[in-house]
């Protein structure tokens, strides 16, 4: 691997990457497939006791009374509790500060009204399980209905129900982001391309519900939390502001984590309440969400209506990019919500060259669980946003959608390239992903496929999303919780390596990449670099993963704690063989004075360091270094993906015929699970695209609220991806890595959408809203054919002319251009 | 009222007395304190619980205790002999077909099925028996190649151990 600059040179030789780079089997590995790991879930504690939760069947109502009685009675209930009872925990943290935000109290249990389906109006703490839901299910609330407000167009009405009476408005906040003379160009515009997207609710499904295991030793005065969270350290913080004792008296656990996508990047109010029960009653108390309880408790992603208008000039130049997103915040914000829909506003220029974008977003209160986080958080709006106007405008220029996209794109020697949003890309070419893309998926092919098609009565389409994404969360000023990540790196007596991570991986494989990371630094084998992470008293202060950030941020930081280390490792060689520290070099399992005439093995050296019987004047035993990475700037990997997809006219249904996507994450540390990462990512976007959404009627009722109801994307239903990849290390850090956890979320969805409505442009179908269920494309066919019939068809519409000429922008053209 | 029952888990008998509606996964995970099965809906949607009774795939939040009365429960904790794995536990090792490993044992455990009853399926013949089983972090693709990866060394083995006789 290619690396951009040393962290400190000081004669540490680089040696030939051996580790990094290779397809290492992951170490994570014979733990979790052996069934011997252990989720919170799993672990059991003498005298444990378990907690079950009564949550509101009303969207929003006020409480009149609440009868616990039966629940009390019942044999093996120790305890239960609402609201009144919890005098000294403290609130649901929100972390965002912003300027005129609304920001409600979010009480662990609801007080006086309940607010959405599902939010916790009581707990229960039993001897085991069947009886903790037994007795949750026996608790009587008295509910006064109040009117409920679902949809967020009608939340902003003036005779609307009010959600939080204090605002007298549902309006959470409002943000803009403006930049250029927007008047001036749509006024100069020679085609103004309009369309409304609606990006719906999505429930993350983390396949591991989540659980939270207190105990308090009041011995000790030691409060032990294990929870499948991404973020153990922040969430120990938040943990000792809720339950009132010092940070030094608080350990967060996250054992194995089954999945989190976002969804475990929160505290959530079982995070506070299942421990202070624990505190209050003396026993270990442990809570596992239900699956139901999951799709109605756990923060749901996206939700956005967003209305787009592009300014272009007739060859296809853009102008000018007007966004107006109304994004639904749900009933109370959780952790980050108000901030997701700001990253969609950083993100809103895409890959583009647009000289003026005007942004305005706002964030409404509507009578449904919060939405935050949701992989790729605010990214795929965006990305959705304008790679969908991108395809409207190419249909209505009548100009193949992936020449309009390199029209667009910035120059490779533009880089670092500036957004009309104010971010600084980082490295980038464009143009050489969507040229391998074009290549690996035929493009001129699948267009005379499509060509042909048409002529046969069947639609083929060809869909291409070109995305770039923020990563590497991300310098501290642009984050609410600090944006570096603490790495660890000490060297034990008899030379294996412990690696503390602050980032809390979930499934990624850090264990794996970070071994190899360091094994090649030191000169050693991954089988001798253990990975720690996850446990608040083992490890120093760490923000989590999330923000495909774990191996930028996380595996730097550890990078550089290395650098520190073998630093001192020099110094203490010179020391031993008599040499200058500038001429060690390290090499595999020794370390060599200037010409390698004198040598002395690695695991002489550590225990030379720890015995300190013969060290330098001044020299520090032992041999631990820690640092704390800040960076300057996130990173922006990128690709291009093209979907080819075959709609059935009859029916509506369509099949993803084939699947290409090449992405750019920089230098790559194990491109096995790079691959991986970017399936599950693919497979999740495409999920949205196809199948997923969560419905709220009316009443504010889940109506899909089950793994039957709400289609999460099954192996039979997905195609088979070809990837690729191009490399174009960062400058941002000195490994040169990007991430790559969002990225095949972030590009998929608009890519297939893409491609259905680009196989439906013949009848005049323009645009179908999320997801593309059979039922939803068919009707999309059916009304563009009957207006079809009652307008008189013009004899060169935009979509007929591309059409005839059979849109044969090929390879050759976009390869002459890139 | 309590019923005892009597269930073979791995080749090692577990018996104890159990409420009538005890479902089979929490049998394994609170009595046998075998958590290597995992429990993702309870309500036989994801997969996650998939264990065999006497050989069959079955997803064990379906299933009472009681109903396993006298039958025996393979989990994935019986799957390796020793410090041996089983052919499907190396594929998805080798294959990367698992990421958080919540999934896992469910699919390694349905898979086990499939290749019992079908030793050479094709792509399209597991993405059809797995897809009663959830992954939200794979795509699947690199669980099919598990799966072909530990059908052709069990294909490979049967031949050996023919060869051998
Ligand atoms: S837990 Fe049994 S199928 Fe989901
Ligand atoms: S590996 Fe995480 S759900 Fe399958």
């Amino acid at each position: 691997m290619a690396r951009n600059g040393k962290a400190n040179g000081k004669g540490n030789a680089k040696l030939a990457a051996v580790w990094v780079g290779k397809k290492l089997k992951r170490k994570e590995d014979p733990r979790l497939i052996q069934g011997t790991s252990h989720y919170t879930d799993d672990l059991k504690l003498p005298r444990m006791l378990f907690c079950a939760f009564t949550r509101s069947p009303m969207a929003h109502a006020e409480i009149r009374a609440i009868r616990t009685d039966a629940a009390r009675a019942l044999p093996g209930v120790v305890g239960v509790f609402t609201a009144h009872d919890l005098t000294g925990l403290g609130m649901v943290p929100c972390a965002i500060q912003m300027p005129g935000l609304n920001l409600p109290p979010h009480p662990v249990l609801a007080t006086e009204r309940v607010r959405y389906v599902g939010e916790p109006v009581a707990a229960v703490v039993a001897e085991n399980l069947y009886t903790a839901r037994d007795a949750a299910e026996a608790i009587e609330v008295d509910y006064e209905p109040l009117p409920v407000v679902v949809n967020m167009e009608k939340a902003l009405e003036k005779d609307s129900p009010v959600i939080h009476q204090q605002f007298r408005t549902n309006r959470a906040f409002t943000h803009a982001l403006k930049n250029g003379d927007i008047q001036s160009a749509f006024k100069k515009a020679d085609r103004v391309v309009k369309q409304r997207v609606i990006n719906q609710r999505l429930a993350p499904v983390a396949m591991e519900p989540r659980a939270v295991l207190g105990e308090y030793l009041p011995g000790e005065n030691r409060l032990t939390v294990w929870s499948a969270t991404q973020i153990p350290h922040l969430l120990r913080t938040q943990i000792s502001v809720m339950v009132g004792l010092p940070e030094t008296a608080v350990r967060v656990i996250a054992p194995e984590v089954g999945g989190g996508f976002g969804s475990k990047l929160n505290v959530y109010a079982e995070e506070g309440l299942v421990p202070w029960l624990a505190m209050k009653l003396g026993r270990p108390i442990k809570w596992a969400e239900t699956r139901r309880e999951n799709i109605t408790s756990t923060i749901h992603g996206r939700d956005t209506i967003n209305d787009l208008e592009l300014a272009l000039k007739k060859d296809g130049r853009i102008l000018g990019l007007r966004v107006r997103i109304l994004a639904d915040m749900g009933a109370y914000h959780q952790l980050l919500t108000p901030l997701i829909p700001q990253l969609t506003a950083l993100m809103q220029a895409g890959c583009y060259k647009i000289p003026a974008i005007d942004i305005e977003i706002q964030g409404v209160f509507t009578n449904k669980m919060s939405t935050d986080a949701y992989r790729g958080a605010g990214r795929p709006e965006a990305t959705y946003n304008i790679e969908r106007i991108m395809d409207v405008a190419a249909h209505e220029l009548g100009m193949d959608p992936v020449e309009l996209r390199i029209k667009n794109f910035p120059q490779a020697k533009e880089f670092p390239f500036t957004t009309v949003t104010g971010l600084v890309y980082d490295s980038a070419k464009y143009q050489e992903s969507i040229k391998r893309a074009l290549r690996l998926s035929g493009y001129d092919s699948l267009r005379r496929r499509q060509k042909s098609g048409w002529k046969n009565g069947k639609y083929y389409g060809v869909g291409v999303s070109t995305y770039v994404e923020i990563c590497a969360i991300g310098p501290s000023a642009a984050t609410p919780a600090g944006g570096w990540e603490s790495g660890t790196v000490r060297i034990e007596p008899t030379g294996k390596v412990t690696v503390l991570t602050g980032a809390s991986p979930h499934g990624q494989g850090q264990e794996t990449t970070f071994a190899q990371l360091i094994a090649d630094e030191l000169g050693i084998h991954p089988e001798d670099v253990n990975v720690v992470h996850g446990d608040t008293l083992a490890v120093p202060y760490g923000i989590g993963t999330f923000g495909s950030r774990a191996t930028a941020v996380g595996g730097t930081a550890a990078y550089l704690a290395t650098q520190k280390l073998k630093t001192k490792m020099a110094r203490l060689a010179a020391h031993l063989l008599g040499a200058k520290p500038a001429d060690i070099s390290f090499g595999r399992g020794r370390l060599s004075g200037k010409g390698s005439k004198k040598s002395i093995s690695f695991g002489e050296l550590v225990m030379a360091a720890y015995t300190a019987r013969n060290i330098p004047a001044g020299f520090e035993p032992g041999l631990e270094a820690t640092h704390f990475f800040e960076p300057s700037n996130f990173t922006f990997p990128f690709g291009a993906h093209i979907a080819s997809v075959e709609v059935d006219g009859e029916t509506g249904e369509v099949k993803i015929d084939k699947y290409v996507a090449v992405d750019d994450c920089g230098n790559v540390i194990n491109p096995m699970l790079v691959d991986g990462q970017i399936h599950g990512g693919i497979a999740q976007g495409m999920g949205q695209a196809m199948w997923e959404e969560l419905i709220y009627n009316e009443e504010g009722q889940i109506v899909n609220g089950t793994m039957m109801d709400y289609a999460l994307p099954k192996a039979h239903l997905l195609p088979e991806f070809t990837l690729d990849r191009t490399v174009t290390p960062t400058p941002v850090n000195p490994m040169g890595v990007k991430g790559v956890g969002e990225a095949g979320t972030i590009a998929s969805t608009p890519c297939v959408v893409n491609a259905v409505c680009d196989a439906l442009s013949v009848l005049g179908v323009k645009h179908i809203d999320m997801p593309l269920k059979p039922e939803r494309v068919w009707r999309a066919m059916q009304q563009a054919q009957a207006s079809a019939q009652l307008e008189p068809q013009p004899n060169d519409t935009p979509s007929s002319s591309r059409a005839k000429r059979g849109i044969s922008v090929s390879e050759k053209a976009a390869r002459s251009k890139a | 009222m309590q019923k005892n029952v009597t269930i073979d888990i791995n080749g090692q008998p577990h018996r104890q007395a159990v409420e009538p509606r005890l479902l089979l996964v929490h049998f394994l995970r609170e009595v046998a304190g075998l958590t290597g099965t995992h429990i993702g809906c309870e309500t036989s949607l994801c997969g996650a619980c998939t264990v065999l009774l006497d050989g069959r795939a079955v997803k064990s939040c379906t299933v009472l205790a009681v109903q396993a009365d006298g039958r025996s429960v393979t989990t994935v904790e019986g799957l390796a002999q020793g410090d041996k794995l089983h052919a499907l536990q190396e594929g998805f090792w080798e294959e990367h077909g698992l990421q958080c490993g919540f999934c896992t044992p469910g699919m390694l455990m349905c898979s086990h099925d499939l290749l019992a009853n079908h030793p050479t399926p094709t792509s399209a013949d597991i993405r059809e028996a797995i897809n009663g089983n959830v992954c939200r972090c794979t795509g699947y693709q690199n669980i099919v190649n598990a799966v072909k990866n530990a059908s052709r060394k069990m294909a490979k083995r049967v031949s050996a151990r023919a060869g051998a006789r």
